[in-house]
């Protein structure tokens, strides 16, 4: 497939925001028993506007993907079956519980309305929407998967790797900023962060390994035979109608050499995981302030690069029709 | 239910291109156009089309065997790019079964295409909106036409008429007896999408003559003789 690069901003922006909002309320959960540091107010809503930006930059992106963006509304119709109609009704769900959830941080309406759990937990309006969020948030990254992993044309995508990679990885890259948010605050989190980060930057790197292994191997479905219904060992193609592009031969081809592939996949797979997790390690020992923030843009770089090979690599059937020109 | 569809005729297409020079005319200036080329006279034109023609070499010389192959959009029976569209642009007619795009709705997210194994689905590069064939909508059912005229403009310009339509599920239409009897196959049949367009193969007409045909065994006319002539006046001889 060709990699558009409103659609590779659109899943990276939206999975860090999303992660970084998981990140802020896992926070305020451990704070509220007690297990770390309490932040002010400031932290959650700063944090909260840092998240939504990010959302709002993947939904600005995710604009020039489309032919007519001035009727974007519309996609909202089909939720019953697309997984692209569920995703935009998602983003902006996740969207209004961010802001709302800065807000109500923002106005200091944190008192609790109850105690759970043996005075251990105070229940307060915050940790309703948190909770909502997350369930929000692990939602949108099942449709932003869903919208790949659906098409089982896309043999490659056609797994539930795809959803795996999707959430660990916006997790790893939200809970990255998150300590690099910390770092720059100077709080105590850094450590804490990090140490989520690192956690969900290797189960992505486990589930990016496997689906790199199992993409290796596949064996796809269509051949040259089954695509013309011609039974013959030997066909090959000697015009595909037209001298020049279409929009079959531009959508669905990268046009790069396999060596400039096995280049990027080589950047990601060195960018996303061992740089950041060795950055944030040293940060951890140096204290230093801003080497969680080259992780995390290390890290964000290199997503970049992940998502561009994951278009990169998916092999669509239709491409046997247009193997050659004339 | 009726589902309309194109049989076509592999062994006869001669590869000419004429049903996708008609398809580009009727349907450019009709309900689904336009069809907009861009930089048609520059190095690198490109446009849409909803029908193309291509060609396959079958075998290794000498021993080869060449194919065209038209391609347009197959309206599956159970088309995947239908479900996936978000705004419920792509759809198919529930009383002839034809796959369309509502150009009003569609936000041209290419979504759709991705959901067709085929790559018949073309977003048209002005309009930027999904275009595909739509077996000439316009055409097929307008009723001011005469009978014999509605159909579709592919059809109707094909001079080998290696292109059939019709209600693939009546089973006594001429597309239906043509698949039936003739081994009309699917496209891609692995992935359950039900194409209703199907294809007939290419056929090879041999005439099998067997030795005993040639020299027959019980000819009663090796049992005459041949007179043998010795010297002795003939009819030939005679004079008249
Ligand atoms: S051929 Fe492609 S575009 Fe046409 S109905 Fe089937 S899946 Fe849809
Ligand atoms: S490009 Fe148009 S028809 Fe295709 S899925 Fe998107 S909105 Fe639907």
């Amino acid at each position: 497939m060709h990699p558009a690069f409103s659609v590779i901003f659109l899943t990276t922006l939206i999975g860090a925001g999303q992660g970084l909002f998981l990140a802020l309320f896992t926070g305020q959960l451990y704070a509220s028993v007690q297990l770390i540091e309490p932040q002010g107010a400031d932290f959650y809503t700063v944090g909260s506007v840092l998240s939504l930006a990010l959302l709002i930059a993947g939904l600005g992106a995710s604009f020039f993907h489309l032919g007519r963006p001035e009727r974007a509304w519309r996609a909202a119709s089909m939720w019953r079956t697309s997984w692209l109609s569920r995703e935009v009704i998602v983003l902006p769900m996740m969207m209004g519980v961010v802001f709302f959830y800065g807000l109500f941080h923002y106005l200091g309406l944190t008192q609790p309305w109850f105690v759970a759990g043996d005075g251990a937990l105070p229940i307060d309006a915050t940790m309703v929407l948190g909770l909502l969020g997350v369930i929000v948030a692990f939602a949108l990254f099942v449709c932003t998967g869903m919208i790949y992993a659906s098409v089982k044309f896309l043999e490659e995508w056609h797994s539930p790797y795809t959803i795996g990679n999707f959430t660990f990885l916006g997790m790893a890259s939200g809970f990255m900023l998150a300590a690099a948010y910390s770092a720059y605050l100077g709080n105590h989190l850094v450590g804490f962060y990090g140490t989520w980060a690192v956690i969900f930057t290797v189960l992505g790197l486990g589930t990016r390994i496997a689906s790199l292994i199992r993409n290796a191997t596949l064996k796809h479905k269509s051949t040259l035979q089954t695509a013309i219904g011609v039974r013959h060992r030997k066909i090959v193609q000697k015009s595909q109608g037209f001298t020049a592009s279409s929009f079959n031969t531009r959508e669905f081809f990268h046009h790069q050499s396999p060596d400039f592939l096995n280049l990027v996949r080589l950047v990601f797979l060195v960018m996303v995981f061992p740089v950041p997790l060795m950055l944030i390690g040293v940060s951890y020992v140096l204290e230093s302030p801003t080497l969680p923030i080259a992780a995390f843009v290390i890290q964000y770089l290199g997503l970049v690069a992940e998502r561009w090979y994951f278009f990169a690599e998916a092999n669509h059937p239709q491409n046997l029709y247009y193997q050659s020109i004339a | 239910m009726t589902q309309l569809a194109l049989v076509i005729d592999l062994n006869v297409c001669v590869g000419c291109h004429a049903c996708v020079t008609s398809c580009k005319q009727w349907n450019t200036s009709g309900w689904a156009g336009p069809m907009v080329d861009e930089n048609p006279y520059g190095a690198d034109p490109t446009g849409t089309f909803f029908n193309r023609v291509q060609t396959f070499e079958v075998g290794s010389y000498p021993n080869t065997e060449t194919v065209h192959f038209p391609k347009s959009c197959l309206h599956c029976e159970e088309p995947p790019c239908v479900p996936v569209c978000p705004t419920g642009a792509s759809y198919k007619r529930e009383d002839n079964g034809v796959v369309l795009v509502d150009y009003d709705k569609c936000i041209g997210c290419k979504y759709c295409s991705w959901a067709c194994p085929y790559g018949v689905r073309e977003l048209d590069e002005q309009q930027q909106v999904m275009k595909k064939c739509t077996l000439c909508i316009d055409r097929i059912t307008d009723q001011s036409l005469p009978e014999k005229e509605r159909q579709p403009a592919c059809v109707l310009a094909c001079p080998t008429n290696a292109r059939l339509f019709g209600d693939v599920h009546d089973p006594d239409s001429e597309v239906s007896v043509a698949i039936r009897e003739r081994g009309g196959y699917a496209l891609m049949p692995e992935w359950g999408t039900k194409p209703a367009n199907h294809y007939l193969p290419r056929q090879k007409t041999r005439m099998h003559i067997s030795e005993d045909e040639l020299q027959r065994a019980d000819n009663p006319l090796s049992k005459e003789d041949i007179t043998v002539y010795t010297g002795e006046e003939t009819l030939d001889d005679v004079t008249w």
